[in-house]
Parts: structure tokens; C-alpha cells; sequence
């Protein structure tokens, strides 16, 4: 069995890094001991925990193996390297439901005010942690699982490194345990959707830089002289997003072991930093990043050629070059100028055309494979999630109208635009991906059970019906009962009765994520199952690959 | 060689697709953002406006620290039924020491931009302590436990000078005096007070939470609440003067 014995020695890479970990753990523990205030004691004791732990497993790890490194090749068939991408898998459902519960919990917080339990599970600490839970956890992980996945096959390459995919997985869930358990404590920038604090922002750089470069070295070996197109928008969203999160987060510390940081931008200048940041973390986290599983999952799935090769190359480069102009129409008739909310909005509409060209490309893939729709609701799932991509992407340039917004802005209207994507869209992609995912990763020969799919299927788009529709009468009733006047030219209405009025619909809103989050237990079940009991699928003998 | 071929680069070097996705992401942020550093229009010129009182900055930094920005905005829109129902549309200038911005983007309550004066301080206790005592219908959570908390004042003169050192205009004065002007700010009998008001002309010196002893959380969030939109005084202000 074993290869010609060389003699066992460490990589560069992993007596670096558990040498750099050891110096970190002893860092962290001088942190906690000197800590100014009591969440950064607790964060650097479990970077410290941590860091040992990881010197630990590099030196397990380095005992266990065989001297020689796994080879890239095992007869003439790329080696792949599925354990990272099993891993995200894992804690993509994990941080999904997690997120969904948190979720369901502030609905209800604000149907039944009585459920806020001072401090730590206030509304306003609350709702960072769910929308970083499913924002940067979940979708997070379903990006990292998949981008791990799909480049590997279409380069038909191994992933670069061997401790360095492990390094970006596990130290990116260590990031969202320590922006999430912050904002219990509170530790918050305040700034949505960048709410983690400064030494959260600076281990979060590491780890992404760590990503890019296991990605494109991966992409440079690629045995495919093409790059495939999901590479492209995995790229961009890699890219792009560290560009965002320097750009936005610059920010300086109160103290070197404390956790309060003032960040570098003030006034004007930071909501104008900030909303290029949130917008385009929708543009390339919840979007470039989700088209690029669009592009592998969906052809794959229906077993169809991508509909439109020239389709993707132009709305590629268009969907990126707008996406990052829209910022602005988060601050439509804010203190901000007026030709920044003008060219804000121009973009904004602009950007539907190369949204609608990824709906349409996504869709027209099913040509001649409609009536896998009945049979399969994994392709259904994903079909669908296309679906809503193509309703919120008309939605958001429709809103980003001035006179549209002046309307929209501040109500419930917001909340149920972005919901029609996080969970039409985002939610539903990442489902379907995981549900192929799993059966692939786990040499299955296919799901547990596909009418536990169904079931997820059809609970969750229930959910999201009732929890869009909600949102969008409360939120055009609040917006027009803000401006309704009397005949005698009053405001007709106080603020507080504009709050009573919203009440049925956030008890609707509630029951929408409620089944949201049932369907996600019934995909968690099934995925387990399949794991479990699911019949292995029995490896075909090596054929001879065909020549190309 | 049609426009297709010409894709081939991108599409077989990874390096030139890198630097593609750069240059094409950087255009539309550098239009937008780096104007708005150097156009002297992009932050009017007002009287009054000033940095915030080591009190009111403790009390900002709980606001931030409670996400409260999650359901309130600080943002008044040129429109009538927000001028008539919170005051004058928000300037850019009142924001400006801001670090970070509090704009919000969601009204499940009301706008605070203009909160300040609107209502008493007992008023704000109560409220804040338990929201449907005083609003029946709200659904706000409470924050009683603020007023058990005392201010933590070790940090409050690093506190303004990293301030400083992001751009707001502390003096040397201000920040040796940190800690002296927050409690002096919370008890207008103090022998402090003269020079605090000195250091901050027309900061409100008073006891916000009613309660003797040092300056608690609730002190701190109330005084931050209550100077919230007072500083320019619209009486005075010309508006054509920024006409932009």
C-alpha cells in the first residue's frame, strides 16, 4: 500500500502555522489579562482556546498522516479535497436554522414586545445576530462549500494547500462566533450588516485574503483551458467584498485590548461608505456569489447545457461595473447631495437589465427539460429561487425610484423587498445546492427521501408568501399613513398609531418565518438521513477518460 | 477577431480576470465617494454645531451599543409630512462629528433626529425604563437596566482622543478634563460645572435621571437624547446661504 517511505517531516506550512498559532494563543491570554473591558476578555480567551486548539490539531494531524502529502492525482482523476467543503455543508445548515430561529424570535419580538428580555436578548442586539447569522453564516458557508466544490470540478483540480482550505473555513465560523456572541454582549460598530468590531474586521481580512488565494491558485492550476463562468463570479465576489470590508471598516481603537473602536469615517462620508459597503454586500455577497451556484448547480441538475454563453459574458461585466454605482438610493432624500442620490438611482435602474439577463440565462437553461419540474423538486427549488431572483431584482430598481422610495423608505416595504431575496432567492439556491450537495459529498446515490423535499418545498414558499405580502401591506399602509393629512390640512395620524396599525401583519410575518424555519427542519432531517442510512453509490470502475 | 475571441483573455488568465473584476468594481465607488471628501458643498456651513460632551458620548456610545439606529432614524427627509411631524430636514453638518453615522434606515419607531427637548427627562427615564408605562401600544424593549449600571468613566478620555485623532476637534482642555466634565455635566451643584460650560457653551448641566449619586447609563443615554437636534438654532440659520 504505502508509497516508497520518505522520510516524515513538516511542511513549511504547518510548522509555520502552528508556530504562528502558538504565538497568538500567548497574545490572546496577555489580551484577556489585561483587558479593558469584559467582551474583549472573553473574546481573547476563546482566541486564545482556540489558537491551542488549532496548534493541537496541526500536530494531530501531522502524527496521523503518511509521509507523503496526498497526491493531486489518483489515476490520472484530480484528487479532490472534499473535507472543507463537508465542513461548510455542515455549518451552513447549523447557522441556517440558527439564523431562521433568531429570526422568527425578533418577529415576534415586535408582534408581543413582552418577549424582549433586557439586556442581552433586546430587539437591537438581537437583529444583528440574525442577519449576520444568515447573511455571513449561512450564506457564508453555503459560498465556501460551494466555491470549494465547483472549482475544483471545473478546473478539475485539487485545492491549493492542504492546511490552508481548513485555515478558511474554520477560521471563518470562528469570525461569525465572535461577531455574534459580541453583539449579545454588546459589542456593535452600529453600522448595519458591518456590525462586527475592529479586531473581528482584522481577523476576518486574514481569512479572506487566506480565501482568495486558495481560490485563484486553485483556478491557476486548472487542467480546463477555460475559466468556467461561476469561477468568474465567485472571483468577483471575493474580490469585491474585500474591497468593501477595508473600505468600510477602517476604524480605530479606543484601546489596543478593548473592544470600542471609533471607525475613521464620520457624517455624511461614512453613510455614504457604509451604503456602498450594505448595497453591494447584497451585489456580490447575496448575488455575484449566488449566481456563480446559479451556473454550476442549475445546468447540472437539469442536466442542460448553459443557455447562453454570450449572455453570461455581458451580464457579467454589466451586473459588477452598476452594482457598486447603487449605494446611494439607501439615502434617497437624506443629507447626502443630490447628484450622489441621482446617479444612485440612474445605476439602479440600470442594473435590472444585467439582473434579468442571470434570471433569464438561469431559466432558459431549462430548455427542453421543463418537465423535470414535476418530478424533481430539487430543480424546482432552484428554478423557483431564479424566480424570485428576477422579482426582488425588478423590485429593488422600482423602489430605488425617488419618488418610489420617499414612500418605501423607513417601512416594512424594505424589510419584505429584501426578504423576497434572502429567502426566495438566496435561501432557495442554497437549498437546492445543499441538496445536491450532500448526495455528491457523501457518496450517496441521491437524497433520503424526495418528498420530504417537497414538503420543504412547499412549507417554505408558503412562509415566504405570507412573509413577503405581509410586509408589503404594512409597509405601503405605514408609509401612506406618515403622509395622510386631514381636510383640515393636519397630519391625520400620530406615530404611535401608525405602530398599532402594523400589528397583524407582524403576527403574519411570524407564522411566514415560522414555516420557513419547519421547512428547514424537514431539509435538516432528510440531509441527515441521507447521510445516515442513504445507500452508497457504487464507484464505476475507472473508465479511460476520453480524449479531448 | 470578433468581440467573443477578444473575451478569450479574461476567460483563460486568471490574473487579467482579477484585474478586470478591480478595475471594473473600483469605477463606480471612486465617482461617488472620493467628491464627497473635497466639495465644499457636501457639508453646509452652520453655527453651532460641536463636538459631543463626554456624558452625551457615553450615552451615544450606548445607543450604539443597543442598536437602537436598528428602529429609530436620525435622519429628517425634505418632505412635508417629516418636517411638520419632527422639525426642520436633517443637514449634513449636524452629523459631521458623527463617527459612525446614525442615519438608520428603518422607522419601527419613531425619528430621534429632533428628539431633544421634545419631552422631560422623567419622561425619557420612564420611557426608557419601561416603554408601554407611558405608550401603551409601543413596542419598544425596555432598558431599565440601564439606570443600575454606572457610567464607566476609565476609558472617557481615551474615548475623545481617539476622536480626535479620527478628526473631531477635541482640545487638549476638553481631554484632560474628561472625566471631570462628564460628572460635572450630572450634578449642576458640583464646582466643576462653571468650567464644564465653559469648555461646552450651551451643554445642558443637570441631573437627567433624577437620582443623586455618579453619572449612571441612564444619565448618560437621556442627556445624549435631549441634545439631540438642538444645536443649530433654525431661527438663525440661512438657508439659502447653502443652497446646493
Amino acid at each position: 500500500m504505502s508509497q516508497p517511505s520518505t522520510t516524515k517531516s513538516m511542511t513549511i506550512g504547518e510548522s509555520g502555522l502552528a508556530l504562528i498559532f502558538a504565538a497568538t494563543a500567548f497574545l490572546c491570554m496577555i489580551g484577556a489579562a489585561k483587558a479593558v473591558d469584559a467582551p474583549f476578555a472573553f473574546h481573547a480567551s476563546l482566541a486564545a482556546a482556540a489558537s491551542v486548539a488549532s496548534v493541537f490539531a496541526i500536530l494531530n494531524r501531522y502524527f496521523d498522516r503518511p509521509a507523503e502529502l496526498p497526491p493531486q492525482e489518483i489515476n490520472g482523476r484530480p484528487n479532490f479535497n472534499l473535507g472543507p467543503v463537508k465542513f461548510s455543508v455542515f455549518m451552513a445548515m447549523f447557522w441556517g436554522i440558527a439564523g431562521f430561529l433568531v429570526g422568527l424570535i425578533i418577529a415576534s419580538e415586535l408582534a408581543w414586545p413582552s418577549l424582549n428580555l433586557e439586556p442581552w436578548l433586546n430587539f437591537g442586539r438581537l437583529r444583528p445576530l440574525h442577519t449576520s447569522a444568515v447573511i455571513f453564516a449561512f450564506g457564508g458557508n453555503v459560498l465556501l462549500a460551494s466555491s470549494f466544490y465547483v472549482v475544483q470540478k471545473t478546473c478539475r483540480a485539487r485545492l491549493a494547500g492542504e492546511l490552508a482550505p481548513w485555515f478558511v473555513v474554520l477560521g471563518y465560523n470562528f469570525f461569525i462566533l465572535i461577531a455574534g456572541t459580541g453583539y449579545l454582549l454588546g459589542v456593535t460598530q452600529s453600522k448595519e450588516y458591518a456590525e462586527p468590531e475592529w479586531y473581528a474586521d482584522l481577523w476576518l481580512t486574514i481569512v479572506w485574503v487566506v480565501y482568495l488565494l486558495v481560490f485563484l491558485v486553485t483556478v491557476m492550476k486548472r487542467k480546463e483551458p477555460h475559466i468556467f463562468v461561476a469561477n468568474w463570479f465567485f472571483l468577483a465576489f471575493i474580490i469585491t467584498i474585500a474591497v468593501l470590508h477595508l473600505g468600510n471598516n477602517p476604524a480605530l481603537p479606543v484601546s489596543i485590548v478593548g473592544s470600542k473602536s471609533y471607525v475613521a469615517w464620520g457624517g455624511v462620508q461614512d453613510a455614504m461608505f457604509q451604503w456602498w459597503y450594505g448595497h453591494n454586500a447584497v451585489g456580490f455577497f447575496l448575488t455575484a456569489g449566488f449566481l456563480a451556484i446559479m451556473y454550476y448547480f442549475i445546468p447540472k441538475r437539469a442536466e442542460r447545457p448553459i443557455y447562453s454563453y454570450r449572455l453570461s459574458i455581458i451580464h457579467f461585466w454589466a451586473l459588477i461595473f452598476l452594482y457598486i454605482w447603487a449605494g446611494p438610493h439607501h439615502l434617497h432624500y437624506t443629507a447626502l447631495p443630490d447628484w450622489t442620490q441621482t446617479l444612485g438611482m440612474t445605476f439602479s435602474i440600470m442594473l435590472w437589465m444585467p439582473s434579468w439577463g442571470g434570471m433569464i440565462n438561469g431559466l432558459m437553461t431549462l430548455s427542453g427539460a421543463w418537465d423535470k419540474l414535476r418530478t424533481d423538486p430539487v430543480l424546482r427549488m432552484l428554478v423557483v429561487s431564479v424566480a424570485f431572483y428576477g422579482m426582488s431584482t425588478f423590485e429593488g430598481p422600482m423602489m430605488s425610484v425617488k419618488v418610489v422610495n420617499s414612500l418605501s423608505h423607513y417601512t416594512d416595504w424594505t424589510i419584505g423587498h429584501v426578504h423576497s431575496g434572502a429567502l426566495g432567492w438566496v435561501g432557495f439556491v442554497s437549498f437546492g445546492a445543499i441538496y445536491c450537495l450532500v448526495p455528491w459529498l457523501w457518496n450517496r446515490k441521491g437524497l433520503y427521501s424526495l418528498k420530504l423535499v417537497n414538503w420543504h418545498f412547499w412549507t417554505a414558499t408558503l412562509g415566504i408568501v405570507l412573509y413577503i405580502s405581509a410586509m408589503w401591506v404594512s409597509g405601503i399602509l405605514q408609509g401612506l399613513m406618515w403622509r395622510s393629512y386631514t381636510s383640515l390640512g393636519f397630519l391625520e395620524y400620530s406615530f404611535i398609531e401608525t405602530v398599532e396599525a402594523m400589528h397583524p401583519f407582524y403576527i403574519i410575518r411570524a407564522a411566514g418565518g415560522a414555516l420557513f424555519l419547519i421547512g428547514a427542519l424537514i431539509m435538516a432531517y432528510n440531509l441527515w438521513m441521507t447521510v445516515r442510512v442513504g445507500e452508497a453509490e457504487v464507484q464505476a470502475p475507472v473508465a479511460l477518460q476520453p480524449a479531448e | 477577431m470578433s468581440f467573443w475571441t477578444r473575451h478569450h483573455i479574461f476567460e483563460k488568465n486568471s490574473i487579467v480576470l482579477v484585474l478586470g473584476i478591480l478595475v471594473v468594481v473600483a469605477i463606480g465607488g471612486l465617482v461617488e465617494i472620493t467628491p464627497l471628501f473635497y466639495l465644499k458643498s457636501t457639508i453646509e456651513v452652520v453655527d453651532g454645531v460641536r463636538p459631543y460632551t463626554p456624558l452625551e458620548l457615553a450615552g451615544r456610545n450606548i445607543y450604539v451599543r443597543e442598536g437602537c439606529y436598528l428602529c429609530h432614524s436620525q435622519m429628517i427627509r425634505p418632505l412635508r409630512d417629516e418636517v411638520e411631524r419632527y422639525g426642520h430636514f436633517s443637514l449634513a453638518a449636524e452629523s459631521m462629528y458623527d463617527h459612525p453615522f446614525q442615519w438608520g434606515s428603518k422607522r419601527t419607531g419613531p425619528d430621534l433626529a429632533r428628539v431633544g427637548g421634545k419631552y422631560s427627562d422623567d419622561w425619557h427615564v420612564r420611557h426608557l425604563t419601561n416603554p408601554r408605562s407611558i405608550v401603551p401600544q409601543s413596542v419598544m424593549p425596555p432598558y431599565g437596566f440601564l439606570a443600575s449600571n454606572e457610567v464607566d468613566t476609565t476609558m472617557t478620555a481615551d474615548n475623545l482622543r481617539t476622536l480626535r485623532a479620527v478628526g473631531v476637534p477635541y482640545t487638549d482642555d476638553q481631554i484632560a478634563n474628561a472625566v471631570a466634565d462628564l460628572k460635572a455635566q450630572n450634578d449642576p451643584d458640583s464646582a466643576d460645572a462653571d468650567a464644564f460650560a465653559k469648555r461646552y457653551p450651551k451643554a445642558v448641566v443637570r441631573n437627567f435621571d433624577g437620582k443623586g449619586g455618579a453619572p449612571t447609563e441612564m444619565d448618560a443615554l437621556v442627556a445624549y437624547l435631549q441634545m439631540l437636534g438642538t444645536l443649530v438654532d433654525f431661527k438663525l440659520y440661512n438657508e439659502k446661504a447653502n443652497l446646493r
